[in-house]
């Protein structure tokens, strides 16, 4: 009910944004209020690179993490290492956002200037580097968001696989890492992937620290430091500025269409994690 | 030496080498597993240690208890916005406990399998909308026809993120009550509706209690729907029809404001924010640990 509502709402409020751009709103690149232009590509592009770069970083670390929870910590010393990740999973996203902002901006922007003094003649590391907000620190501030809700959904994931699996293979004389890579991440394969797109569809839907520590530029990026918009940060930061109907359709318009990316990954993430499970719910957060 | 002792020894030498050398491929892996797991436990530290520096210096009473000044003005506290949280999340649960309860209670107890699945499939779901999207939904909701923002709409906002998160946690109670037990009220001639009403709602009530505080907790910390729902308000108001602040969204115009000391106040808001979040959510995960061991 409550869905169906949701989806109903909102192609109400966005409903002449799309009697006016149609599909074209996808592939637009101008944004101009001024003269009712509106398009949707480059904030998109904006998600899809932060989030490419966030789950680059987190993807490694999160199964690592996970597996060393998993498999080689003693049961009883397990809490005290896992109990603080799902603690971090917790912490509101506007948190992370002051803490990117006034801590972690400052030392990115050191970073991309020795980067740009000594690799400047890369194309993609020849930008604006003394922002410090820009696609590299979102992608940085998404990859630390999403570690550890993927490290606590693989955790929770490695842990149902049979334990004689591993017994098995130890048995024959493989290392415990052999025994963890020939069976017990083929197996929980599906489940991992999972995990991971929900980690995704997380770092996709991200709003406030995003919106603090991105930059927020309407414009293609070129190089890794441009500041530029997602999705949801263009939203949140344009909608108080909204001054005519179409300009907040367009911005609702926006919202649907991110509302529809998040709900296919949501959807397929569940689907994996759910077969893996057979049938049983995954409990998630 | 006979040829066959030197082929036996080389035989050896490949064995040894090739064992050290999973030796070390196995000494590497777990190398490196150590170093993501510091990385991603020190990162709470981190975060915290700071969170608890920065707002720790700032936090006083006067903080607590006093309005905003004019920025420029030194004093002045976020009272408004605490107060505005509390009333615009209060009554968010208000609306989402019936419904998610409601729902949960329908999917588990009445048992239509494909519907009680199809139903908590949506809700798993319904936990990854982002909450900007939630946002949106309550302005074309409520924002749009009422023509004002306000604090209601806020609360809509919230109740729509705390539904999910309270129907899953209620049905997982709901199901781990014996089915035993409501056969025995049902044996005993109790009609269908009270036995769920005293049987089985008590029984689960631990429970139920965690899983409405995880999901205000959650709200608590949600600011992207207020940003054009509640919409903030510098002065005190307890009308929720009319704008209100809120801490999560003082944060943010606090932290992204030009001044030395909003960001200051910007860093104990969030202290106090983190301490009533983490509270909570280690009160929860207690009560659940507790309840698994028994």
């Amino acid at each position: 009910m409550l869905a169906l509502l949701l989806v109903g709402d909102l192609f109400r409020g966005s409903w002449e944004a799309i009697e006016y751009f149609g599909l074209g709103f996808l592939v637009g690149t101008t944004w101009d209020p001024v003269t009712q232009e509106f398009g949707s590509l480059p904030p998109a592009v904006g998600t899809l690179i932060k989030s490419t770069i966030a789950l680059i970083i987190a993807v490694p670390i999160s199964i690592g993490s996970a597996v060393f929870i998993a498999f080689y910590i003693p049961r009883g010393w397990r809490t005290l290492v896992s109990y603080p990740i799902e603690l971090l999973a917790g912490i509101p996203s506007i948190i992370f956002g002051l803490w990117g902002l006034f801590i972690m901006v400052p030392v990115i922007r050191t970073i991309q200037v020795w980067l740009k003094a000594n690799f400047g003649w890369i194309p993609f590391l020849d930008g604006p580097a003394v922002y410090g907000v820009g696609v590299l620190a979102g992608g940085m501030m998404l990859a630390i968001m999403i570690t550890p809700i993927i490290t606590a959904i693989s955790r929770d994931i490695l842990l149902t696989v049979p334990r004689t699996q591993v017994e098995a293979l130890l048995a024959l004389g493989a290392t415990k890492w052999e025994a963890i890579w020939k069976v017990v991440l083929p197996y929980a394969r599906t489940g991992l992937i999972g995990a991971v797109i929900l980690g995704l569809g997380r770092s996709i839907g991200e709003t406030m620290a995003v919106t603090m520590v991105g930059g927020n530029n309407f414009d293609l990026p070129h190089t890794l430091f441009d500041p530029i918009h997602s999705m949801a940060s263009m939203i949140a930061s344009e909608f108080a500025e909204a001054t005519y109907s179409l300009y907040v359709s367009s911005l609702i318009y926006m919202g649907l269409v991110l509302f529809g990316i998040t709900l296919i990954i949501s959807l397929l993430a569940q689907l994996l994690i759910w077969r893996l499970s057979k049938g049983e719910f995954a409990i998630l957060d | 030496m006979s040829i066959a002792a030197v082929n036996t020894a080389s035989a050896h030498l490949a064995t040894d080498r090739r064992f050290r050398l999973r030796k070390l491929i196995e000494r590497v892996a777990v190398g490196g597993m150590v170093c993501c797991t510091a990385v991603t436990v020190s990162l709470l530290w981190i975060i915290l240690g700071y969170v608890v520096y920065r707002g720790g210096k700032a936090v006083n009473w006067e903080l607590l208890t006093a309005l905003p000044t004019p920025p420029g003005d030194p004093g002045g506290g976020i009272a408004n916005a605490l107060v505005g949280s509390l009333i615009i999340v209060a009554l968010g649960a208000l609306m989402a406990v019936p419904i998610s309860l409601g729902a949960a209670i329908f999917v588990n107890e009445f048992p239509s399998p494909r519907l009680g699945k199809s139903v908590r499939f949506l809700a798993e779901v319904l936990t990854g909308v982002p909450s900007i999207v939630v946002g949106l939904f309550a302005y074309a909701l409520i924002v749009q026809p009422t023509g004002s923002f306000s604090g209601f709409s806020g609360s809509v906002a919230y109740a729509f993120i705390m539904v999910p998160i309270v129907m899953i946690s209620t049905h997982e109670a709901l199901r781990r009550v014996p089915s035993h037990l409501r056969e025995a009220s049902l044996a005993l001639g109790i009609p269908v509706w009270r036995t769920i009403l005293w049987v089985v709602l008590p029984i689960a009530s631990r429970a139920l209690l965690t899983g409405i505080l995880l999901a205000v907790a959650r709200a608590l910390g949600e600011a992207a729907p207020m940003l054009f729902t509640a919409f903030g308000n510098p002065f005190w108001n307890l009308d929720p029809s009319k704008p209100m602040a809120t801490v999560p969204h003082l944060i943010y115009t606090y932290a992204t404001g030009p001044y030395t000391d909003w960001h200051d106040k910007a860093w104990a808001a969030s202290f106090v924010l983190l301490i009533v979040v983490l509270i909570t959510s280690m009160l929860t995960r207690a009560a659940l640990r507790s309840k698994a061991d028994e």
